[in-house]
């Protein structure tokens, strides 16, 4: 009750402050042409950025930001592959600072993680970050300290290539998606920590099923058995975030222009705090060209699910001189964003209605049944113990033999007994929409790999979670219990199996290092990424080159998973070195 | 009498005893150890723990391998003061899972209109603490609207998880009302049972000698997202006759609820609802030779409100 009061307080003050809160960077402005040319766009060698505290607002609610050079997104940051660059970060907060530019290549000690790469950045101090530029793509910078990255505090990243650019378009957006809460984040990881569901309005109820909705009985008694929540689908919902495109809600209508015929890029970066989103724009096919900046061989699609610091750039090409919505849905239907591209500003597409809510199925739980002689059809026991009669591992929601290395404990709720490799599957929510859908073993990467041995050394690393405590961890073990770093050689080259023992995605990133994830028969062209969205209760596998010297974090970017311990140091040394 | 106390427990606590028996010393030991670099490099996880193991993940023709031990330094103290660094690793790894977080809970606080004179009745419980590890109090009492207050205790308690969806709890609980005043200490469980059941048992101890188990269970339907019915139950069990108490041996009273809430906020739920209570045996013979009603039924309405 008291939140609710202090919202509407927040709401009436943020009400006076939003004319007066020219918030949005001048290349995330309504209207835009374009990047070329964009205003405001920070290049060259030597960049200012100053972190400070400023208020933002969407849809008449405004409420405290930390903002880089005022603006919520911050400054566009545009480079040049080969180029050198400094960036003079200056801390105007009262709380210490950080930015990680996620998805670069530099030297560890300028990745911008406090406590694993560095010292963080003081109030009142200016660190001088300094690296060169190895790659081109569109990527994205964020805070790595506190909760900064939620309340406003990231931005995008765009590298040219040193040579010719092996997509070719007329015009080019860029297209930052977040998501936006009146309420401290760290307000709203205590309320979870109260009450798992305490952001889940979509629950299935007594109603529901009177009016035969969703689940019926018998399928509510197995999951209420196993004290599981198949609506469960996102921790933070619609009914506390603003969704936002370029730092605009729908109200705002971010609109990007271009004229019919014109090939337009547009670079998609998924910034949000906690938000997976589909995206569509209605009427038009998307051919991606890129992923986490990374040229991928062009395949075109209708939607594409974008887990969280995953970056797609599609290349779309309107014919019609009309408005087209581009549609940015929050996976659990809680709430969507709609932006729109039109030829001139103050065009509307229609906003589609949000879709059905999905519900999670034995699928999600790490449960593959097909192809599985289930007798009853599929009845579920979890309270037998490990080694009872029933067939094999198939039917236990936690089974600890399936997983010897993780220790049992309170935050160990479920274990994957039959994880399916879901790198081509349709993401959550998708499953069954009637028309094209990107999964990962879409994507094939342009370039050659240049590493294509076969790993020497395999490791699974299992997402574990309570969801009930909200509790999350890796192996069962949070990073604060003081888990050990996991350890590579300079150079080896190691297969790494995620395995998602939990009912929700979880979009995992490795920093200072792309990893080709495994999606098909042929290394050479097995995408590479730095974030891979693992499917609930599902496994994916990747392999990793581990070519860069330091420590290196490793998390999922669930921003409050991070926070709640799902997060691991990642040390790379010569063989010699190490202790 | 024991006899009937024990299975109380054990029927109420039967689908916690898995958990129990758990080797569950895994998750705190480690709370003290960091940095992380600090701890024994050979002994655990990520040093290939699969080496040795028949794992199934394997079939790619991928070995195991042998892992690299854990490098023992932190990279970036070759480049910044390790002090200044050691603060930040501190400050990183608390952040990461290492938070402590509270709740303060008024589950009940209502009026109880019933015949023979209207009642009120709270029933609360705060934690402050992190995922494992919690300090706790509980309160709960009644009294007549135009009279004294009938009941009141105070429990302070240590929490502690020991597996997915149970904690055990152990602490002091004192009774300011009735005279006289007792102090007891407790142990118990609570958690959340198959098909979302809340319950919690508790046993007793009194400075006296006497002792006395309670048990409470409850469940929250939805009805729509935000209107509630819960049914709740309440039982006390006494292994002895206290007299001064009003308290007879055996089944001494059972307490069912069922309140109908409509949560305007998560943390604001005014409701309404019917409570119906009964003593038995000793305790309902104490209870008629003192003029008062072995039952009573009330409608009750109250809020529910938490932060």
């Amino acid at each position: 009750m008291t939140d609710l009061s202090l919202d509407r307080r927040t709401l009436f003050k943020g009400a006076a402050a939003l004319t007066l809160a020219g918030a949005v960077p001048a290349w995330a402005r309504s209207g835009t042409a374009g990047l070329h040319p964009a205003p405001g766009v920070l290049s060259g060698d030597r960049i200012a950025l100053t972190v400070g505290d400023s208020h933002f607002g969407t849809g008449g609610r405004s409420a405290h930001a930390i903002t880089i050079n005022g603006t919520v997104p911050a400054p566009l940051i545009r480079l040049k592959e080969g180029q050198r660059v400094q960036l003079a970060v200056t801390n105007n907060l009262k709380e210490d600072t950080s930015i990680h530019w996620h998805g670069l290549i530099v030297p560890f000690q300028m990745d911008g993680v406090p406590g694993v790469s560095f010292p963080g950045i003081r109030p009142g101090e200016t660190f001088t970050y300094d690296f060169p530029i190895r790659q081109s793509g569109t990527y994205w910078y964020h805070s790595h300290s506190g909760m900064q990255e939620a309340m406003g505090h990231y931005g995008p990243i765009v590298i040219d290539p040193a040579g010719v650019d092996p997509v070719q378009s007329d015009r080019e957006h860029v297209i930052v998606l977040a998501d936006w809460s009146l309420v401290h984040p760290h307000v709203l990881l205590k309320r979870l920590k109260q009450m798992g569901g305490y952001h889940n309005f979509q629950r299935q109820t007594l109603a529901g099923l009177l009016a035969g909705k969703d689940q019926g009985l018998k399928d509510r008694m197995d999951w209420g058995k196993m004290r599981m929540d198949p609506t469960d689908i996102s921790d933070v919902t619609g009914s506390t975030y603003s969704f936002l495109i370029n730092g605009h809600g729908t109200p705002e209508n971010w609109t990007g222009l271009f004229a019919p015929g014109e090939r337009v890029r547009l670079r998609i970066v998924n910034a949000s705090a906690m938000t997976n989103f589909n995206i569509r724009l209605p009427g038009l096919p998307m051919t991606v060209v890129q992923c986490d900046g990374q040229h991928v061989q062009p395949v075109e699609t209708d939607e594409f699910q974008i887990g969280i610091a995953e970056s797609y750039d599609v290349i779309v090409q309107p014919t019609e001189a009309k408005a087209y919505g581009l549609i940015a849905e929050a996976i659990d239907r809680s709430g969507q964003v709609r932006a729109t591209l039109a030829p001139q500003i103050g065009m509307v597409a229609p906003i589609p209605d949000l879709r059905a809510r999905p519900l999670l199925t034995m699928k999600d739980m790490g449960m593959d049944m097909s192809g599985m002689d289930m007798g009853q059809g599929g009845v579920i026991d979890l309270s037998q113990p490990a080694n009872d009669s029933m067939s094999g591992h198939a039917m236990k929601m936690l089974d600890p033999s399936v997983a010897p290395d993780v220790p049992m404990g309170p935050g160990v709720a479920t274990l994957s007994s039959m994880p399916a490799d879901r790198t081509a599957d349709r993401p959550t929510g998708l499953e069954d929409v009637d028309h094209r859908v990107l999964t990962y073993a879409d994507l094939r990467s342009l370039e050659p790999n240049a590493d294509i041995r076969t790993p020497t050394r395999s490791l699974d690393i299992h997402l574990t979670a309570n969801m009930e405590r909200y509790m999350w961890s890796f192996d069962g073990v949070k990073l604060s219990d003081g888990a050990d770093p996991i350890a590579f050689r300079h150079m080896e080259r190691v297969r790494i199996t995620l395995i998602n023992d939990t009912m929700m995605p979880h979009p995992i990133h490795i920093h200072g290092h792309f990893f080709q994830l495994l999606t098909g028969d042929d290394p050479t062209h097995n995408p590479r990424k730095h974030t891979v969205n693992v499917l609930p209760g599902g496994k994916i596998s990747f392999d990793l080159t581990a070519d860069a010297l330091g420590d290196w974090a490793f998390h999922c970017h669930m921003l409050m998973h991070m926070h709640a311990g799902m997060m691991r140091v990642v040390t790379v040394r010569h063989e010699e070195d190490a202790a | 009498m024991k006899r009937l106390i024990t299975s109380a427990v054990l029927l109420l606590a039967g689908t916690a005893m898995p958990a129990l028996a758990q080797d569950h010393s895994q998750m705190d030991h480690s709370a003290h150890q960091m940095p992380p670099g600090q701890e024994d490099a050979a002994s655990d996880q990520p040093a290939d723990p699969h080496a040795g193991h028949a794992m199934p993940a394997s079939d790619d023709g991928v070995p195991r391998g042998v892992a690299p031990p854990v490098p023992t330094d932190h990279a970036a103290e070759a480049l910044y003061d390790p002090a200044v660094m050691a603060r930040a690793r501190a400050a990183m790894l608390k952040e990461s899972g290492g938070m402590t977080f509270s709740q303060l809970m008024i589950d009940r606080l209502e009026y109880r209109a019933q015949k023979g004179g209207d009642g009120y009745h709270w029933e609360g419980e705060g934690w402050i603490g992190g995922d494992i590890n919690r300090l706790a109090i509980k309160s709960e009492g009644e009294g007549d609207v135009r009279g004294a207050l009938e009941n009141a205790e105070l429990q302070a308690l240590y929490s502690r998880a020991i597996d997915p969806w149970w904690n055990i709890v152990g602490g002091v609980r004192h009774d300011f009302r009735p005279q006289p005043q007792r102090t007891y200490a407790t142990v118990g469980i609570e958690g959340l049972a198959p098909y979302w059941f809340e319950v919690e048992a508790q046993a007793f101890l009194s400075n006296k000698g006497d002792v006395h188990v309670r048990a409470e269970g409850s469940y929250d339907q939805r009805i729509t997202q935000r209107l509630v019915l819960q049914p709740a139950a309440e039982v006390n069990i006494a292994a002895q006759d206290v007299p001064e108490l009003g308290i007879g041996s055996g089944l001494s009273n059972i307490e069912l609820g069922l309140r109908l809430r409509y949560e305007f906020a998560r943390e604001f739920a005014p409701y309404i609802g019917v409570n119906w209570e009964r003593s038995f045996g000793g305790t309902a013979r104490y209870a008629r030779a003192a003029g008062e009603r072995a039952s009573a039924t009330s409608l009750v309405m109250g809020i529910r409100f938490w932060f």
